[in-house]
């Protein structure tokens, strides 16, 4: 992994920003593997470990992947998918956050941006297709609509109130529409909730997912 | 060509076609007897001075005592539009389909068939259009009442 | 070629979670091998009980509701509305409204229309108009930003009049994007129109006759690339149109035959040209005065009906409207273009290629939130 002609190691450059942000923060507010990051930093950069051996939580490195690599499934329903093209278009280029591989196969994306009104014809369209994505998976509700009904909530007798009765959401965006810049703050809330994400979590609640309790509100 | 001309064409034609001739709103509109809302649309797509080959919409108006089916018309010839409209009784609301004689025809009655429950008889292709097929009701009468969940999801507000 | 050597036909589902079928439409295909033999469409995967409330919330709640029934061209459907609401009511425009309203209609055009560009050509393999019809997208957007503070339902156009007046600061942005369009035109051109797979991929394609569209009640660009001269603004003339000098661009088969996917899509490029055309005079002829009449925050409006009919980018756009004496619509019909547009499917993808389907329907360009209202 140590390039051999000297210099930074590759890996740690793309680190950068990771170790930016942690060096950032006073020593007292760092968690016990931001400082075990830090210090393992350190000894990489000094040259005290020898060489071709980088030691780093699984949880950083695969979180760190997680986060940069989030390929949305292309799930425009309404009028949210315009504002979700715009995002995707040469001004708010999303990309930039590694978000802008639009897949239309669920089976090869981890985000699911639920734009638009959900419907009751469409619900089970939806749940099939988050059923077919892979594990880890997250899902975006964007816009009124998808939150909680938006404008059809009360008299919409065909409108499902929130796609969190359909399937578990991890952010959600108000607006309606929302701008592309709600969208991309809310990929960046989704980074940061990948971040504190630990694999441990899979021991503690089970391997097998249709094993673990259900943590969704329907 | 003018409303008026229009109306004496169509009683000289077809008398006792047409139940009641109404100005006083904003868009004219003729009351047809709804047995005959077939031979009213044929003769008014194929008369020479009136052309009417344009079918713009069929709608369905919940009047409480009794259904109305509603056909809007335009000549793209020469430019005037006529409404139609045939009353249905409110038990068994049930019409003549004119799909063959305007396609057009064909989704708008469907759609009026799933929303306000007019059977329109003779349509080659009669299913709900909008809404999944195990719905119950017509959502757009005005004794309708939203169901209180579909398939296990919950349909009250937040 | 073997004609005869056959396979079997199964029945495909394409979408309603599909990229390119404009939202959430689901084609039920019988295809053979690679040729689709027929095309059903199944639409109300985005029914929003529109009509419904309508009848549930007043005259004046129900702006907002009209922007999103097609949602790529906000401003028009809130000038629909508008007419239907103030012509039930008898209510008197002042004259500056009337054409502010017209600028963000064909301001929306545009804004449509180069959507339509974009994924169109996307739809055919071509990322790039995508990037290119976006970028003069967003300059209109933003233009829409500063004239009512939205950039996708505008709200624009309200019972009355319109919401906020034109600041001369948005007129000057406003100028400065129609000078940069007439460059930009050539230069879509360049990259799409005369783009020899783009041609080769849509010319002869979905041939629509001129008879065929008018039984199906087609109307818009769909309607007038088959050839028919017909448009809302000249037929049955509303607003300031009748002052303004445009032109209808009609279908002429350069490519093909009349009424193919080629020719719908000039339309479109022509009507991006004709549109800046309008919006230029009313700049120039903008009449001074109160942008706003005042109306009464319960509006009743009494007994009466009518069916006001406005040219959408997608066709004519009717309101029948039934009023009772209340605040509120005794009964709303919604005439959407695209719901009639898109009943001619069946009829015209049959015996084609799976690919010649997604130009059709991209050809035809529906939205969704109209079709299922």
């Amino acid at each position: 992994m140590l390039d051999r002609s000297g210099e930074q190691p590759r890996v740690i450059r793309r680190l950068d920003g990771e170790i930016a942000r942690i060096q950032a923060k006073p020593p007292a507010e760092r968690t016990f593997q931001e400082q075990r990051i830090l210090s393992l930093y350190e000894q990489l950069c000094e040259g005290r470990m020898e060489r071709n051996v980088l030691v780093l939580p699984v949880d950083a490195v695969l979180n760190w992947a997680r986060a940069w690599s989030l390929w949305p499934v292309t799930f425009g329903l309404a009028c949210c998918a315009i504002e979700m093209m715009a995002t995707g278009g040469p001004k708010t280029d999303i990309d930039r956050f590694g978000a802008g591989a639009f897949r239309p196969s669920p089976r090869q994306s981890d985000l699911m941006i639920v734009a638009g009104t959900l419907t009751y014809k469409m619900a089970p369209r939806l749940r099939r297709v988050y059923d077919q994505m892979a594990e880890p998976r997250y899902v975006i509700a964007m816009g009124g609509c998808a939150i909680a009904g938006g404008p059809y909530a009360r008299h919409g007798y065909h409108v499902v109130k929130g796609v969190d009765r359909v399937v578990p959401v991890d952010v959600y965006i108000p607006g309606c529409p929302p701008r592309p810049e709600a969208l991309l703050d809310g990929i960046m809330r989704l980074q940061d909730k990948i971040r504190q994400d630990t694999i441990l979590r899979v021991w503690r609640e089970g391997f097998w997912p249709w094993k673990r309790k259900k943590s969704t509100k329907s | 060509m003018e409303a008026k001309e229009i109306h004496e064409i169509l009683i000289q034609h077809l008398p006792g076609c047409v139940r009641e001739f109404r100005t006083t709103t904003a868009d004219p509109f003729w009351v047809v007897e709804s047995e005959r809302i077939r031979e009213v649309a044929a003769f008014l797509k194929d008369h020479p001075a009136l052309q009417f080959d344009m079918l713009q919409a069929v709608t369905g108006v919940d009047r409480g005592e009794c259904f109305e089916a509603v056909y809007h018309l335009t000549s793209l010839r020469f430019g005037h539009s006529v409404t139609l409209k045939a009353v249905l009784s409110h038990e068994a609301p049930s019409i003549a389909t004119i799909s063959d004689i305007y396609p057009a025809a064909n989704w708008h009655e469907r759609e009026t068939y799933d929303l306000l429950g007019i059977v329109f008889t003779g349509h080659p292709d009669l299913r709900r259009i909008l809404l999944p097929d195990d719905w119950e009701g017509h959502p757009l009468r005005k004794d309708y009442v939203a169901p209180e969940s579909y398939h296990g999801i919950s349909n009250a507000p937040d | 070629m073997v004609q005869s050597l056959k396979t079997d036909e199964i029945l495909v589902n394409m979408g309603p979670q599909h990229p390119s079928t404009h939202g959430v439409l689901r084609c039920l295909l019988k295809t053979d091998g690679e040729w689709v033999r027929e095309v059903w469409p199944y639409i109300g995967y985005l029914h929003r009980c529109k009509e419904k409330i309508a009848e549930k919330v007043s005259y004046i709640q129900f702006m907002p509701y009209t922007d999103r029934l097609d949602y790529l061209a906000s401003a028009n459907n809130n000038l629909g509305w508008a007419m239907a609401v103030e012509r039930l009511a008898a209510i008197e425009v002042p004259e500056r409204a009337v054409w502010l309203r017209v600028l963000a209609a064909e301001l929306n055009r545009i804004a449509s229309h180069l959507l339509s560009y974009g994924t169109f050509g996307m739809e055919a393999g071509a990322f790039t108009p995508f990037f290119y019809g976006f970028r003069e997208r967003e300059t209109i957007v933003s233009i829409f930003d500063q004239l009512c503070g939205a950039r996708l339902t505008y709200h624009y156009a309200r019972i009355g009049g319109v919401m906020r007046d034109l600041s001369p600061e948005t007129a000057k942005a406003i100028r400065r994007f129609l000078d940069e369009m007439d460059r930009r035109w050539v230069e879509y051109n360049t990259l799409l129109s005369d783009n020899e797979i783009f041609v080769r991929r849509t010319a002869n394609v979905g041939i629509i006759p001129a008879d065929l569209a008018i039984a199906y009640g087609l109307t818009g660009p769909v309607l007038r690339g088959s050839g028919v001269a017909h448009d809302i603004r000249k037929a049955v003339p509303y607003a300031c149109y009748p002052k303004l000098d445009f032109q209808v661009c009609i279908g002429q088969g350069l490519k093909g035959t009349v009424g193919d996917s080629w020719d719908r899509y000039w339309v479109r490029m022509l009507e991006i040209r004709e549109s800046v055309k309008i919006c230029r005079q009313v700049l120039d002829g903008l009449p001074e005065g109160p942008y706003q009449t005042k109306v009464p925050r319960i509006l009743k409006v009494p007994a009466n009906e009518a069916y006001v009919r406005t040219e959408a980018p997608r066709g004519e756009l009717g309101f029948y409207v039934i009023s009772d004496g209340t605040d509120k619509p005794w009964r709303c019909r919604i005439r959407a273009p695209s719901f009639c547009n898109l009943s001619i499917l069946n009829r015209i993808a049959r015996n084609c290629l799976v690919a010649d389907v997604i130009m059709i329907l991209g050809s035809i360009d529906v939205v969704m939130g109209e079709v299922d209202r």
